[in-house]
């Protein structure tokens, strides 16, 4: 009765709310369309265009938060630099500058030291710089070869030697290319601290690099203890490892801050990094050994003819004679003995 | 033969996540790994969408492509499967795979990282089918007794489908037709190049 009554009352409340209401109901569809709203892979895609090498994230209930990257359209633009770009670059550095090397050589010959061997000897790198440049040298040379391997051994050495004797070869390689890495790195590190003040740039370096360092037959350029040639060398080596290191480590520790572009930028800064210095160096190898007299003894015995540092670096001789005349030998058996003084 | 696929009907999958347990378990996963995995987008939002996610088995597949010791192969099934024996754990597949698929567990040396795993189609790898080593390494193969990956065979929504391309893109179509709208056939112009017409 109680409840009847009071129905009674709130009936013209009920029936107004309704009326109200009723527009509203109208406007919901009969069947739900959630198209409008919902998610589409291509809608997505496009949504990422202006960077479309950003991934489409969403998230994920298991702990490996990199598991929540469901598309990442970088990958294609990774492939397409890794499988053709890459080699391109390869195949024009190193055969490219191999040839030049050889050209150079037919050219020009080995390089004589002006005057002759004097027999005198000038002393040009200690024990530590030899060292560390051994240091470099020889593992730079282990990384490059194993690294070169990665880019072009699936198509020179696989066919040959066949897949297994290759995987093998390249897990050598990988371990390798991993540990001595630390050598490679720290070599770096100590050839900056060591040389770096004398390879800072000076004017006279652009009337060395004018001359081409005397190859033109215009007479020496002098030079400190490094000449212009050599502080490029040494500026290709410092800022090449350190970007090899600073690339090749994201790769390897693969930090999780870092976006799925970051790791595959450092793949293309590696692999094109690399294969730069693979063919500097390959230069620098070759004018430090067959391609110029006398300059294998300075990273060698560590001593100089004093006429080819007079020829390459007649400033620096001149340096040494004042403030360490100890560090230039007398005459010894078997040279040519120097003008007498007057 | 059949050109094998994968298929996630968003609009189905209520992110249960049994495909990701179903997997684990059928091969033995190693620790860590996730062959597959349930990924929400706009979660909270509205166009909320879940999407199971493995290796979609690509036709012209950029982990094979970019890989240095070619140590991928496409079996008759289209299914892309790849020998741990030649793997070296380079990472390559890692950058290049659209999908998030290769993963690398920890333990070579000092923590580098080792052999490539990812999704086998559960059709495990180059050695014996069925074989004792094949077991070990990649888990299953259902393939070679006539089963479909279990990650599709228990979803409980039939969210998750596998099978032969062309049956499986029409059952979505129906789905699609009968519902009145789609939800993406996910990664389908990535992996394969083309998408469902619907």
């Amino acid at each position: 009765m109680i409840a009847t009554m009071s129905f009674h009352r709130i009936l013209p409340g009920l029936l107004l709310i309704m009326a109200l209401a009723a527009p509203a109901a109208a406007q919901q569809p009969t069947s739900v369309n959630p198209t409008a709203s919902s998610v589409k892979e291509k809608q997505l895609l496009e949504a990422l265009k202006p960077n479309s090498g950003d991934t489409l994230s969403g998230r994920v209930s298991i702990p490996d938060k990199r598991a929540g990257d469901l598309i990442q359209p970088g990958g294609t633009e990774f492939r397409e630099f890794h499988e053709k770009t890459l080699g391109r670059i390869g195949i024009i550095a190193i055969p490219g500058m191999l040839a030049l090397l050889v050209m150079f050589y037919f050219i020009r010959g080995r390089v004589p030291i002006e005057g002759g061997p004097s027999g005198q000897t000038i002393v040009r790198f200690g024990w530590m710089s030899r060292f560390v440049h051994w240091l470099t040298a020889t593992s730079f040379l282990a990384l490059g070869l194993s690294g070169l391997n990665l880019v072009f051994g699936k198509s020179i050495l696989l066919p040959v030697i066949g897949a297994s004797a290759f995987s093998w070869l390249s897990q050598l390689g990988k371990f390798v290319h991993n540990y001595v890495s630390f050598a490679f790195a720290l070599g770096i590190i100590l050839m900056f601290v060591m040389w770096v003040k004398d390879n800072l740039p000076a004017l006279r370096d652009i009337r060395w690099i004018a001359q081409a360092g005397g190859l033109l037959g215009i007479g020496h350029p002098p030079a400190d203890r490094f000449n212009a040639g050599q502080k490029l060398m040494f500026w290709s080596t410092i800022v090449g490892g350190a970007a090899l290191s600073v690339s090749g480590y994201i790769m390897m520790f693969r930090p999780a801050s870092l976006a799925m572009s970051a790791f595959q930028l450092a793949t293309v800064v590696h692999g094109v990094t690399g294969l730069v210095l693979v063919a500097i160096i390959a230069a620098h190898i070759y004018i430090g050994s067959v391609g110029m007299e006398g300059a294998f003894a300075a990273m060698g015995k560590g001593k100089v003819d004093l006429n080819w540092a007079k020829s390459h670096h007649s400033i620096w001789v001149d340096k040494v004679a004042k403030n360490r005349p100890q560090d230039i030998s007398q005459n010894t058996a078997g040279g040519r003995a120097p003008a007498p003084a007057e | 033969m059949a050109r094998m696929k994968f298929l996630c009907d968003a609009d189905r999958c209520i992110e249960c996540n049994a495909c990701v347990t179903a997997c684990k378990n059928e091969n033995d996963v190693p620790w860590g790994i996730n062959r597959r995995r349930v990924v929400t987008i706009n979660d909270g939002k509205p166009g909320e969408r879940s999407v199971s996610m493995a290796c979609m088995h690509c036709s012209d597949a950029p982990c094979a492509a970019v890989c240095p010791v070619d140590c991928f192969y496409t079996t008759e099934d289209a299914v892309v499967l790849h020998s741990k024996e030649l793997c070296i754990g380079c990472g390559y597949c890692f950058y290049a795979c659209p999908f998030g698929a290769p993963q690398y567990p920890k333990q070579a040396n000092f923590g580098s990282r080792g052999k490539m795993d990812k999704c086998t189609y559960c059709a495990g790898g180059p050695e014996a089918d069925n074989s004792k080593e094949e077991y070990a390494a990649y888990g299953s193969n259902r393939l070679s007794e006539g089963k479909l990956p279990l990650c599709a065979e228990m979803c409980s929504t039939k969210a998750l489908l596998a099978g032969d391309g062309q049956i499986i893109a029409q059952i979505y179509k129906e789905r699609v037709a009968k519902r009145g709208y789609g939800s993406g056939a996910w990664g389908w112009k990535t992996a394969y190049k083309e998408d469902i017409a619907t």
